[in-house]
């Protein structure tokens, strides 16, 4: 593992975020577990899992707003542990919740991050800000007024005032509908092209299908990452896609089938995966013998890889781990 | 670490910016600001009385004969009165300026001498007024004291009662000569109020940036605890500045209360004291978790501010340990400042006793203040 942020990966592009051991308790509640965590600069890198896991306390961890309990590890080049106060003002944190002043208009909430900041010609960055999010006529209007979709371009407007190296984005689409959600990517790609480093937690597959790289996070612990390929194959997940009509019921008798790990619905069709590939088939072939089901393999999507992570959690919770 | 080195003057204007637009928004609070001082002054301004006892009493001795031992003893067992010593007209009267005896009594040369033959010698007592309602008993009782103590005593007057009374009783209401009880409470209003209202404000001014989650986005910007607390505590300074002119202004027109000493020292007095209060609140809401215990916090200072300052019953009324608790809180030091300046013209140098408690108050609070700061979320 590179210590250095210098140090350039096999990729050839320099890190911004790279740590390792991070921990961070509450009372006696372990959040965060031994945290390594790589991200290139430039690179989207998304953040996955559950909910409860520890995705906002890492996040948290990497801006500053947590004094991790151990570890250690840089951010922009800057060290995590000591220099908070300069990480602060080259990161753009987006929180989980809109948390701007709704009692302050657009336009006032954006001067004052922009003071907060220190932004050169304040003025002309809050009106070109303005201007971007299209926003410039409704500039007096109180923020708490605001719908989600344009809270949501509003808070990351405003986080993008002071030019940040880095984005930190905590869920930022929850609750935001489709449309302004893909204009919400678009605008993250524009910036990742411009050389900005985004790190966002989601928990929507076709939104973690568009991140260059990914990790997945479980109960405090990191348990995949890599691209979205590299994810499925560390897995070594075997899939088969059974279709046809009648399909209900049959969902719970192919999960007690040996070999079978996760079985999901999808639409007019039914994700069956496992392991152990020759018992998988076997099983399965036994099962459908004689019905007029089709069954043919597929490659395991992103969904099925994480749906099949999540079930391991489950497992581990259920056998008293935590 | 430089924690507190770097304060940038530009962030600090930021917040106070803010702070002023959002109390602007803040309808309730601004009703409060005004509403408050206006309603209190007039449901204090006729109020509240007590008959105190045990009050700290000056003797000027002039002619230490027996008649004046056997009054001096009388004037302890009526229970009033706490002689606390026999000093010299100079010291007396500047016990009575900085407010530590409520009465000077003064026996005149001959007093004995005088008393014994029948010519009804002059007693002088000088009484703090300021609060006329702690001396009302007290005077009562000093002028039925003659005529128990001596009557017994004097020649001829063993069976049949003096035709005018022994001694000729002589009382300067210092300070408040008419006795308006008025003048005691509007002065100690001025605190009251501060105290509740600042205290308030503040403590919630912080907690409700955390219970909206904004305070998450504070702390993502680089602006430090020093630049986040003094430009929260500006606007409310400006704020209790305020509420002191209306409630002076309006004193003066309704009560006609006098302004003897420098309104400027006044005005000086009022800001440590608004310090004091703000560093608290502050304090209060980096401690409280939601606007709810900020003001379960504020009422717990305020019921004694009230109850243990001098405001509700005189100070000297109040036993040992409740005025031990007392000397502790602002208010005590305050009103006797307000009244001192307002009432008896106190300059600095009088008032210095009662002005170091209030800084140390600052330094004590504003330092737990600044430890218990969350910059961070944990």
């Amino acid at each position: 593992m590179c210590a250095s942020p210098e140090t350039e990966n096999d990729m050839g592009a320099p890190l911004a975020i790279d740590v390792s051991g991070l921990n961070k308790h509450f009372g006696d509640k372990h959040v965060v577990k031994n945290l390594a965590l790589q991200v290139r600069e430039g690179e989207i890198f998304g953040f996955l899992g559950p909910n409860g896991s520890g995705k906002t306390t890492s996040i948290r961890l990497l801006c500053g707003l947590l004094t991790p309990d151990s570890g250690q590890g840089s951010c922009l080049g800057l060290d995590v542990v000591k220099d908070s106060a300069r990480i602060k003002s080259q990161v753009g944190y987006m929180t989980q919740r809109f948390s701007l002043w709704e009692d302050l208009s657009i336009e006032e909430n954006l001067d004052f991050v922009a003071r907060m900041f220190g932004v050169p010609d304040r003025r002309q960055a809050v009106t070109r800000a303005l201007e971007e999010l299209g926003l410039a006529s409704r500039r007096r209007q109180l923020a708490g007024a605001l719908s989600g979709g344009w809270k949501q371009r509003l808070a990351l407007a405003s986080c993008l005032l002071h030019r940040p190296r880095l984005l930190l984005l905590d869920e930022p689409t929850a609750g935001v509908d489709p449309k302004a959600r893909r204009d919400f990517w678009e605008e993250i790609h524009r910036l990742s092209a411009a050389g900005i480093t985004v790190l966002v937690s989601t928990h929507y597959m076709d939104e973690a299908e568009r991140c260059h790289r990914l990790a997945y996070i479980s109960y405090g612990q990191l348990l995949a990452s890599g691209t979205a390929e590299e994810v499925v194959g560390s897995l070594r997940l075997n899939t088969w896609e059974i279709s046809g009509q009648k399909l209900h019921g049959l969902a719970e008798s192919l999960q007690r089938l040996p070999g079978v790990e996760m079985v999901a619905s999808f639409g007019a069709a039914l994700h069956v995966s496992g392991r152990d590939a020759a018992l998988l088939q076997t099983s399965l072939e036994t099962a459908l013998a004689g019905s007029p089901l089709e069954m043919r393999p597929i490659p395991p999507s992103l969904e099925d890889a994480f749906i099949h992570l999540m079930r391991g959690d489950q497992d581990q919770t259920a056998s008293g781990g935590h | 670490m430089g924690r507190f080195s770097s304060f940038s003057v530009a962030r600090w204007l930021g917040i106070l910016i803010k702070e002023f637009l959002q109390l602007k928004r803040d309808r309730l609070t601004f009703g409060m600001i005004v509403g408050i001082p206006i309603l209190q002054l007039l449901l204090f301004g006729f109020a509240i009385n007590t008959d105190p006892r045990h009050l700290p009493t000056a003797v000027v001795m002039a002619d230490p004969g027996p008649f004046a031992r056997s009054y001096v003893a009388a004037m302890e067992n009526s229970s009033y009165f706490d002689i606390v010593g026999s000093i010299d007209a100079r010291e007396a009267d500047a016990l009575l300026d900085e407010g530590r005896v409520k009465f000077v009594v003064t026996f005149p040369p001959g007093f004995h001498r005088d008393l014994a033959r029948g010519l009804s010698p002059t007693l002088l007592v000088e009484a703090d007024a300021t609060d006329p309602m702690a001396m009302g008993g007290a005077l009562s009782v000093l002028s039925q004291l003659g005529l128990q103590v001596f009557a017994p005593d004097l020649p001829g007057t063993r069976h049949s009662p003096p035709p005018s009374p022994p001694v000729d009783l002589r009382v300067h209401r210092r300070y408040n000569p008419e006795g308006l009880s008025t003048y005691n409470v509007v002065p100690g209003l001025v605190g009251v109020i501060l105290t509740m209202t600042m205290v308030l404000m503040t403590g919630l001014a912080m907690t409700r940036e955390r219970e909206r989650g904004t305070f998450e986005n504070l702390l993502a910007t680089p602006a430090t605890p020093l630049e986040v607390l003094t430009g929260k505590i500006i606007p409310y300074i400006i704020i209790g500045l305020l509420q002191v002119t209306l409630i002076l202004t309006a004193s003066r027109w309704i009560f006609d209360i006098p302004i003897r000493g420098s309104l400027l020292l006044l005005y000086a007095m009022v800001l440590f004291f608004i310090c004091a209060n703000l560093t608290l609140g502050i304090t209060i809401s980096s401690i409280a978790r939601n606007q709810l215990q900020s003001m379960q916090m504020t009422v717990f200072f305020f019921l004694p501010s009230l109850l243990l300052s001098g405001f509700m019953f005189p100070f000297q009324a109040m036993p040992g340990w409740a005025q031990a608790i007392g000397s502790v809180l602002p208010l005590t030091h305050f009103l006797i400042i307000a009244r001192g300046i307002l009432l008896k013209g106190n300059g600095l140098e009088l008032l210095w006793p009662h002005i170091w408690p209030i800084l140390l108050f600052i330094g004590v609070v504003l330092a737990a203040g600044l430890k218990t700061y969350r910059r961070t979320l944990d």
